[in-house]
């Protein structure tokens, strides 16, 4: 009996511990992965306070989202991603109910409900010419009881019903030069003022009817010193505008139609004025700001004429539009930056020298500088008003300000991210206490037994919600220190914002984040752009007390020749180590795999002129790199000449820039497509850290391939001059694609095959033996994926056993890329149904794992897809001997199952980039994808073979063994008294 | 290999104008080689490039070079350059200067670059630019110096030109100096081959989701390699059954062994229970 019921549970115990599942189960969700949304640079903001009910503001931004956020918590209520070429130009809310956006250059206009987000109307505005987008929305305009609104764009005035979209009156301004800068409506009367320049010196002014777009009077007026940027409405009938020497203000008047100039120059109201000034745009009645170098000086406008310099500050100021509190009382914000904390007034427009509000707010300096404030306004508890802000930072965060502090803030730099890198944790030292774990037995005991109880089905419901609470809060995630299987690293992410954030992979946290200095805007750097981010030091044997760093690479301004900046972050405090201003510009970087004494990697930057500098500039680094100098080789690709080049290293620096760590280069070869039928839309490499586990390749019938395995192969995919346009709109004939495969240190076409037909967008993915690509089949109105995979021949030989016993086999002699390749290629297409954002491939730590193509869709989804699917060996009857092999019979189309969507239920809005990395448990991998939102997860392309599930039950185990033991102890005694009896007998 | 190439060996010292009469035909083999003994043809992929096999785009091609390099005399220009030095005119592509004259020894000493350039465009030289291609001097010679040109051509541009030995050059290149200071080439010109086109099978196109389906479906076994697993035991049971049967009439029958203390797994319990008994 014994033996039956150990039996029992021996079983138990192999299917709990056996796990067969392919895809996620519901209870999973969670467990490993996480998703973060955000919304990017706030451009615009409404609020919506009115009425009782939830309290929200919609915000537009940077990254084309129009989302409504709580304004109590900052949680997103609902939101949309537009797609990136629909940028938003206005957004406003309507009739209490709609939120109105203009976006596409002001060709689209959306209604959505305010509560819920669903879509109410949308409708296409068009117009003779382009011009800039103007849009205004006026709950007091009405035509027959429908609001309207009034929209300029395209050179055309709309006036669009806000009940449906429709457009119920449309004028054009049709004069060549024209450019309309403004459109004003003087509230409390049906007219509107559209004014403008034209021709670089001539003011024009239109009034129109507001209900039925008819035009009332027309008055232009020449100033002979002409008009720079933008003009600023004080009043409702006069304008402010800069001369074009940007010298002298402007106050242009056009009451009753009649225009006047009055002019201003700005030195008679500032003394020590500093060169050309620029004009804030700002909708407060009476008063303006310019600015001019670092200094902003607001200017009341009294009357008609008189200009009253009412602030001058060095600070950055920012000012809010104007918030009607009360009838024909005007309010805005005004804050100022002050080294830790910012000042934050609220003031009358008509009042300027008290002020309704004036707080001081404590800032974190790693947000930088405030870009914008919005403003709105609440009745206090004891019926006065009271103001709460919404600030957009220089590191593109939102906070909500209210009685002098921070209610919530939202990290929206992290909805655009350039770049991404990871980072090891510190290794878990002696000294963590023991206590800790004591104290912990028994609730460790207690989680085991619910997960007892889970298993063999004896759970409650709130058993089972317990079970799920602690899988999902497993503080073992989230701790700071390195774990066995190496899940616990950190994301060093680096935002467009010039700000480098650690995300810890566990859930998602931010453990530092920092402003870059080098990054900044400053005298000598006016546009800085972040590039990239490499591992600059990454400690293990000898160096292992140092702090792992990475590098950050920028430049000043978008021109190939501006000047480059680094720094040097500890990725474990967040702190800058140090930052550099390069006298070159950057235009290549290249990790080089040498590392110096304290594990420092050496970098070598080319800059536009075709020198090389080496960084660290150490001269223990310099005479590493002399060692290795006649072995370092690169590549660059022209894309807009259609030339790829290679280069190699001379010597030291001649001429000017004689510097211990310049050296000059050489061309040593260049392929030129030709300009009118190639044009290059893709190259990719395979990544530099990936490992490959084995080169031989066993085939079915006992054969070996050997995979040509090079690190310095490039893919170049080429497309017709005609065919590089939008899908549809060229003829088969017309198009076609060329892929290559060259080799990057001697320029060698290894492979070169032509798809006729075929269009781009190309997407690659390059890893091992192997590039996937994916792009667009005209003929067959389907998107495509073909593999090309490349074989060495000349190890082919290698296949005698006693060849490789008595050593005569050259597996071991070194490659030489000079020598002439023997390769072979197989390629396969197959249909593919979605088009595609991004590719990238699983990678694990020792390359045994069998690999899966990780694909972001177009719904912002990441569809895991093994590669066998993409195995040129693929045949329509395989084998026996090649099934055995895994080898899937041919289709002509890849599946999309969708349990394989690794992000299952999710969606990662705006999809730019997927970065995978190698776990150190060989069967798993890293997975995060970002665009707008951000998701991890850990998979596990060939299941976790090598290790137990987390949720695997240790007590099960204890209790089956105890079981066991026992077992063995009955059935012994329980024999020995029956051996006693029989021997008595 | 679908890709068709044609291989072309160039002499040296030939002039060019001695064989437009030759046409295309002659680009297969070229002129009779016994003078100068045309070193590593034997090693020749191909050295007749089966008329069949050559495409269409191919044959015109190549009819170009030749004629025009007979009627108007444009000729692709090949220039080297020693290292760093400047490039300077080498021959035209067809002919090569006989010597590697200047510098070549201290080429090889310093293990340089030995570079060549073609223009990019055969019909009006140099195109857009040149195409650059470079070796390391040492892998260069052999019995005379031994070079290989790999030309790919989109019509009359010419994409890129792989240069280097036509063997291998084991990586520590050991300082060798040629017996003659000559050139031989071999020369083959690729075009791009055509991508196979994605299979069609309208029948599978409704199948075509179920493909994860039918990987998974195994293929069919006998019904013993199914259910082996199952039928062990079975069988085992059956034993158990059959042999108790016949030990119980003969227990039955002798009265010898006490029928209570039978395990049920009689057949395969009773070697370890015996054994306990000799304990």
């Amino acid at each position: 009996m014994a033996i039956r019921s150990f039996l029992i549970l021996f079983i138990l115990f192999f299917f709990s511990s056996l796990n067969p599942i392919l895809s996620l189960y519901e209870d999973q969700v969670g467990l490993v992965d996480w998703h973060q949304q955000y919304l990017g640079k706030v451009k615009q903001a409404v609020f919506h306070t009115h009425k009782t009910g939830r309290k929200r503001v919609v915000v537009s931004t940077e990254e084309n989202v129009v989302a409504s956020l709580d304004l109590g918590q900052g949680e997103i209520f609902w939101r949309h991603v537009l797609g990136s070429n629909d940028v938003i130009d206005g957004i406003d809310i309507a009739l209490g109910k709609y939120v109105i956006t203009l976006s596409s250059g002001g060709s689209i206009l959306r209604a959505w409900n305010l509560p819920d987000g669903q879509m109410v109307w949308e409708s296409s505005l068009r117009g003779p010419k382009h011009s800039k987008s103007l849009f205004l929305v006026r709950t007091n305009l009405k035509i027959e009881k429908d609001n309207i609104v009034i929209i300029f764009s395209n050179g055309r005035l709309n006036a669009v019903s806000c009940m449906d979209g429709e457009v119920l009156w449309e004028k054009d301004f049709e004069g060549e030069s024209l450019k309309v800068q403004q459109v004003i409506q003087p509230p409390g009367s049906n007219l509107i003022y559209v004014v403008g320049f034209a021709s670089s010196s001539l003011f024009e002014m239109y009034q129109i009817n507001a209900l039925n777009g008819e035009l009332l009077k027309h008055e232009s007026a020449a100033f002979s010193g002409g008009f720079l940027g933008e003009v600023s409405p004080v009043f409702s009938e006069t304008v402010v505008a800069l001369d074009s020497t940007g010298l002298i203000l402007l106050t242009i008047s056009f009451q009753n139609g009649k225009i006047s100039f009055h002019q201003m120059p700005i030195s008679n109201l500032v003394k020590d004025s500093f060169g050309p000034a620029k004009i804030i745009p700002s909708s407060v009645t009476g008063i303006f700001a310019i600015k001019m170098n670092a200094v902003t000086i607001v200017i009341r406008v009294k009357d008609e004429s008189k200009l009253e310099v009412v602030e001058k500050t060095n600070h950055e100021t920012s000012i809010s539009d104007a918030l009607s509190i009360s009838e024909g009382q005007q309010a805005f914000a005004l804050v100022q930056h002050a080294s830790h904390e910012i000042h934050l007034r609220v003031k009358l427009a008509h009042n300027w020298d008290d002020n309704l509000l004036k707080e001081s707010v404590k800032m974190d300096q790693h947000r930088g500088l405030v870009h914008k404030v919005y403003i709105n306004n609440y009745i206090r508890t004891d019926k006065s008003y009271g103001f709460r802000a919404l600030i957009v930072m220089e590191d593109h965060s939102l906070l909500l300000l209210q009685q002098g502090e921070i209610v919530w803030s939202r990290e929206d730099g992290l909805a655009s991210i350039i770049d991404v890198t990871t980072s090891e944790l510190p290794v878990e030292r002696d000294g963590v206490s023991v206590a800790k774990v004591e104290h912990n037995l028994f609730e460790w005991l207690k989680g085991h037994m619910l997960k007892l109880k889970g298993t063999l089905m004896l759970a409650s419901p709130q058993d089972i919600a317990a079970i799920q609470s602690m899988r999902l809060k497993n503080s073992e995630k989230s701790k700071m220190t390195r774990d066995h299987n190496g899940f616990r690293k950190l994301l060093i992410v680096l935002t467009r914002a010039g700000k480098l954030f650690a995300l810890h992979t566990g859930d998602g946290h931010i453990v530092w984040s920092h402003l870059l200095q080098s990054l900044q805007k400053s005298k000598v750097c006016q546009h800085p752009i972040g590039l990239n981010l490499y591992k600059w030091q990454v400690p293990h044997h000898h160096a292992m007390d140092e702090n792992p760093s990475v590098l950050v690479i920028g430049k000043c301004g978008p021109s190939s020749d501006a000047p480059g900046a680094l720094s040097f972050v500890d990725t474990y405090t967040g702190k800058e180590l140090s930052s550099l201003s390069l006298v070159h510009s950057v235009a290549q970087v290249i990790p080089l795999p040498y590392t110096d004494s304290t594990e420092q990697c050496l970098h070598l930057l080319i800059d536009a002129d075709k020198h090389a500098h080496l960084y660290p500039k150490t001269p223990e680094a310099i005479s590493i790199f002399e060692r290795e100098f006649s072995n370092i080789y690169w590549y660059s690709v022209e894309d807009d000449n259609g030339i790829i080049k290679g280069h190699a290293l001379r010597g030291k620096c001649t001429g000017e820039v004689a510097d211990e760590v310049c050296f000059d280069t050489r061309e040593l070869w260049s392929i030129v497509f030709p300009s009118e039928s190639e044009k290059i839309i893709a190259t990719v490499t395979r990544k530099l850290n990936e490992v490959v586990h084995t080169q031989a390749k066993v085939i079915a019938d006992q054969e070996v391939m050997y995979k040509y395995i090079s690190r310095n192969l490039l893919f170049v995919a080429t497309v017709a001059l005609k065919g590089s346009v939008e899908i549809g709109s060229v003829t088969p004939e017309e198009s076609w694609l060329v892929a290559y495969l060259i080799d990057t240190v001697t320029g060698r076409i290894l492979h070169q095959v032509t798809h006729h037909g075929s269009q781009g967008p190309v997407h690659a993915v390059f890893s091992e033996n192997w590039v996937v690509y994916h792009y667009f089949n005209l003929k067959a109105h389907r998107y495509e994926m073909s593999v090309i995979e490349i074989y060495d021949q000349s190890r082919a030989d290698n296949k005698d056993v006693w060849k490789l016993v008595l050593g005569k086999h050259n597996l071991t002699s070194p490659i030489s890329l000079y020598s002439r390749p023997d390769v072979i290629t197989k390629s396969q297409s197959y249909f593919f149904t979605h088009s595609v954002k991004a590719i990238a491939v699983t990678s694990t730590t020792k390359g045994i794992t069998s690999k899966q193509l990780l694909i972001g869709t177009i719904g912002d989804q990441v569809l895991a897809l093994d590669k066998r699917f993409l195995d040129p060996r693929r045949t329509v009857n395989p084998t026996q001997a090649e099934k055995e092999e895994g080898i899937i019979p041919l289709t002509d189309s890849l599946p999309i199952i969708p349990q394989s969507y690794v992000t299952h239920a999710l969606r990662v809005e705006g999809l730019r980039g997927i970065i995978t990395v190698p776990a150190k448990l060989e069967s798993t991998t890293l997975v995060f994808a970002h665009g707008v939102d951000l998701f991890f997860t850990q998979l596990a392309p060939s299941r976790t073979y090598d290790s137990l599930t987390d949720d695997f039950n240790y007590a099960l185990l204890l209790i089956t063994i105890v079981a066991l033991l026992a077992a063995i102890f009955v059935t012994w005694t329980l024999s020995e008294r029956k051996e006693l009896q029989e021997n008595w007998r | 290999m679908k890709w068709v190439e044609v291989i072309v060996s160039f002499i040296l010292t030939l002039s060019f104008l001695s064989f437009p009469s030759c046409g295309f035909q002659s680009d297969e083999l070229l002129v009779d080689d016994e003078e100068f003994g045309l070193e590593g043809a034997p090693q020749h992929r191909s050295p007749e490039p089966i008329p069949t096999r050559s495409p269409p785009v191919t044959s015109p091609t190549r009819k170009r070079h030749s004629d025009l390099d007979s009627d108007s005399k444009i000729q692709f220009s090949l220039d080297h350059a020693f290292g760093d030095s400047d490039f300077s005119p080498a021959g035209t592509f067809s002919a090569r200067l006989k010597t590697w004259s200047h510098g070549g020894q201290n080429l090889l000493e310093s293990d340089d670059f030995y570079r060549i350039r073609l223009p990019s465009n055969v019909l009006s030289p140099p195109g857009r630019d040149f195409i650059i291609s470079s070796v390391k001097a040492r892998c260069l010679p052999r019995e005379s110096l031994d070079e290989h040109f790999v030309i790919h051509m989109e019509g009359v541009n010419v994409l890129a030109v792989n240069y280097g030995s036509p063997g291998s050059c084991p990586y520590p290149r050991n300082l060798k100096l040629p017996a003659k200071w000559s050139f031989s080439s071999h020369t083959v010109l690729k075009n791009s081959e055509q991508a196979p086109r994605a299979p069609v099978f309208t029948e599978e196109i409704l199948g075509g989701e179920n493909a994860e389906g039918e990987v998974v479906q195994p293929a069919e076994r006998s019904f013993w390699a199914k259910y082996w697993m199952y039928l062990i035991p079975l069988g085992l049971i059956v034993m158990n059954a059959i042999t108790q049967a016949m030990n119980m009439p003969e227990e039955q029958a002798t009265g010898q062994v006490p029928a209570q203390g039978q395990p049920s797994a009689g057949a395969v319990q009773r070697g370890p229970s015996s054994a306990v008994r000799r304990r």
